[in-house]
């Protein structure tokens, strides 16, 4: 007889919600359960991507399943299945963000591709010959890069607000720096490799005298705190779906949909047109002019699922135990004289950056690793802090809420460790 | 399971903390850059050659215990070696630490070298080991143009 396949779908365990109990919250990611070089795994390397809840996991099972097919071609049951799950995930992502519309949202392979997105798009059709755009110093690669091209294609200048040594950016520059030449400001909400949170309000506002659009880099924001691209006014958001507990592959750009709507395609191909004759091609309107091919459906319906996973927690309760980290994790570095913090803004998120006397964070890392201890060594994407700081590279242990005190006392003892090991 | 001691050996520790022929070589007359785009290591291998003889041979640069003491002990070990006996002793190195985890290797001929065998246990350490030189062998073809890891 043949077994017939009806797996339901998951649904999200909602034990964890109300109380904060971590040690209940940390059942829900199976990764955290295993054991690393016979000791068990102590992940602090959430800035780089984060673990994914069981339900994110079953997910994605389910979809592969049970409902794979195409999108917004098919008419059979199953494409019907699979377009809902796809854009009812966008109306998490709208509702998450608080964006006024669902074809605000954009779903691409990451901020990088986002950024490139807006880069290539609104920029090759707006900023031309000594026209400046303005970035800052804390940035990541990924939104340094895509601007210096485009401003070596059209002749533009690319301007750089600086930071002080606390690694806070120095706002007074930055207004100096906006003038009747600067045609777009792209800014990190939260830098990786700091912790740094910046006043974007504040930088929105200036650039808005000006009719300036803003490009918000909210990579490191959205895992910790409520993001309002209205109560901000942002004109572009951008993030990644695995640093908020979701699969990897999928990110989103928001955009206002008025300059969505004005701004010529990225990449053209199937589902981004209306009607196409080869004299001719008509786009389709947004979100799917800019989502040209099949998508990462199954990345795209398992970050709804993430999302629905931190809604049950709540951003409030995660914000409060991240916080408790941080302050804990400071306090118990700050406690040894050979370790140099990087990055000591007021306004900071849970990740905390260091160097350990001449000892390179690789080595570090290394030997953290040996007590099942993971954090990221390096120059995190950000080589200009880097130079900022005169240093090769940092260690960086960057938390997330089912991390725990006993968590942080590990990093510490690791550190003990490698300060014994090179005297 | 390798320990930790395995890689950083006391002769590996020593050396990253004092490398020796940390300077610019006198008569330097071959040189080359190095840099792992990854982890940021950056350095620079001098070298003064005549009579196809490495006669001195130095390095500068930052990086981590790995590469820094590789840098070090390469630089101690091939002065005075010809060219050939240079490269040929870079691919008994190269063969020992990119050997699979498990499989026997043989440090026959590696001489001081030998202290690295550990780091074949540690792939995302190779690299560190091997940076100095790749340098080297581009110092050594006179070409003037970066090494990198990722080539």
């Amino acid at each position: 007889m043949k077994k017939e396949n009806n797996q339901s779908m998951p649904e999200l365990n909602k034990n964890t919600a109300g109380k904060f109990d971590v040690e209940k919250i940390r059942k829900d990611f199976p990764i955290l359960q295993r054991m690393i070089k016979d000791k068990p795994l102590v992940y602090l390397d959430n800035a780089a991507t984060t673990q994914k809840p069981q339900s994110v996991i079953d997910m994605l099972v389910y979809y592969y399943s049970m409902i794979n097919s195409n999108v917004h071609r098919g008419v059979h049951f199953l494409s019907e299945q699979a377009t809902l799950a796809y854009e009812d995930a966008r109306l998490k992502v709208k509702e998450f963000i608080n964006a006024v519309s669902a074809c605000e949202i954009i779903y691409t392979r990451g901020a990088t591709e986002a950024i490139n997105l807006v880069a290539y798009s609104y920029g090759r059709s707006h900023i031309g010959e000594g026209d400046e755009i303005i970035i800052s110093e804390m940035e990541h690669h990924a939104n340094i890069v895509p601007w210096q091209m485009l401003c070596e294609e059209k002749k533009a200048k690319l301007r750089v607000i600086p930071m002080n040594d606390e690694g806070e950016l120095i706002l007074e520059e930055y207004y100096k720096l906006l003038n009747e030449k600067t045609k777009f400001v792209s800014i990190v909400q939260i830098s990786n490799s700091l912790g740094t949170i910046n006043p974007i309000n504040e930088i929105i506002k200036k650039a808005h005298e000006r009719n300036i659009p803003v490009l918000v880099d909210g990579s490191q924001s959205v895992p910790h705190v409520k993001v309002d691209v209205q109560d901000w006014d942002c004109d572009f958001y951008v993030f990644s779906g695995h640093k908020l507990f979701g699969p990897a592959g999928i990110g989103v750009l928001y955009g206002k949909a008025e300059l969505l709507q004005n701004m010529p395609p990225y990449q053209t191909g199937g589902d981004m047109i209306r009607y196409v004759t080869f004299e001719k091609t008509i786009f389709n309107d947004i979100p799917n002019k800019f989502e040209a091919g099949t998508p990462n459906i199954a990345g795209a319906i398992g970050l709804g699922t993430a999302i629905d996973y931190l809604n049950n927690l709540g951003m409030y309760e995660v914000a409060k135990q991240e916080y408790d980290l941080l302050e804990y994790s400071t306090q118990r570095l700050s406690e040894l004289k050979e370790v140099r913090l990087i990055g000591t803004a007021k306004h900071k998120a849970s990740l905390i950056s260091f160097v350990l006397k001449n000892i390179h964070s690789h080595d570090i890392g290394t030997i953290l690793d040996s007590e099942g201890v993971a954090i990221r060594t390096g120059h995190h994407c950000t080589q200009p802090v880097m130079q900022h700081f005169s240093i090769p590279a940092t260690a960086r242990a960057s938390f997330a809420f089912y991390n725990t005190r006993e968590e942080v006392d590990k990093l510490i003892t690791g550190i003990y460790k490698v300060i014994k090991v090179f005297g | 399971m390798s320990e930790l001691s395995d890689l950083y050996q006391e002769v590996i520790l020593d050396h990253n903390k004092s490398p020796r022929n940390f300077r610019i070589c006198e008569n330097c007359n071959h040189d080359a850059e190095g840099f792992n785009p990854l982890c940021g290591d950056h350095i620079f291998v001098y070298l003064n050659m005549s009579e196809d003889k490495i006669q001195d041979i130095s390095f500068q640069g930052t990086g981590c215990a790995i590469s820094k003491s590789s840098a070090s002990m390469m630089t101690t070990i091939l002065k005075g070696k010809t060219k050939q006996e240079a490269e040929e002793l870079f691919n008994k190195f190269h063969e020992v630490v990119t050997s699979k985890i498990g499989e026997e290797q043989d440090l026959s001929k590696l001489g001081k070298l030998a202290v690295f065998s550990g780091v074949r246990d540690y792939p995302a350490r190779v690299k560190c080991a091997s940076l100095a030189w790749h340098t080297l062998l581009n110092a050594l073809k006179e070409e003037k143009k970066s090494a990198s890891t990722e080539q």
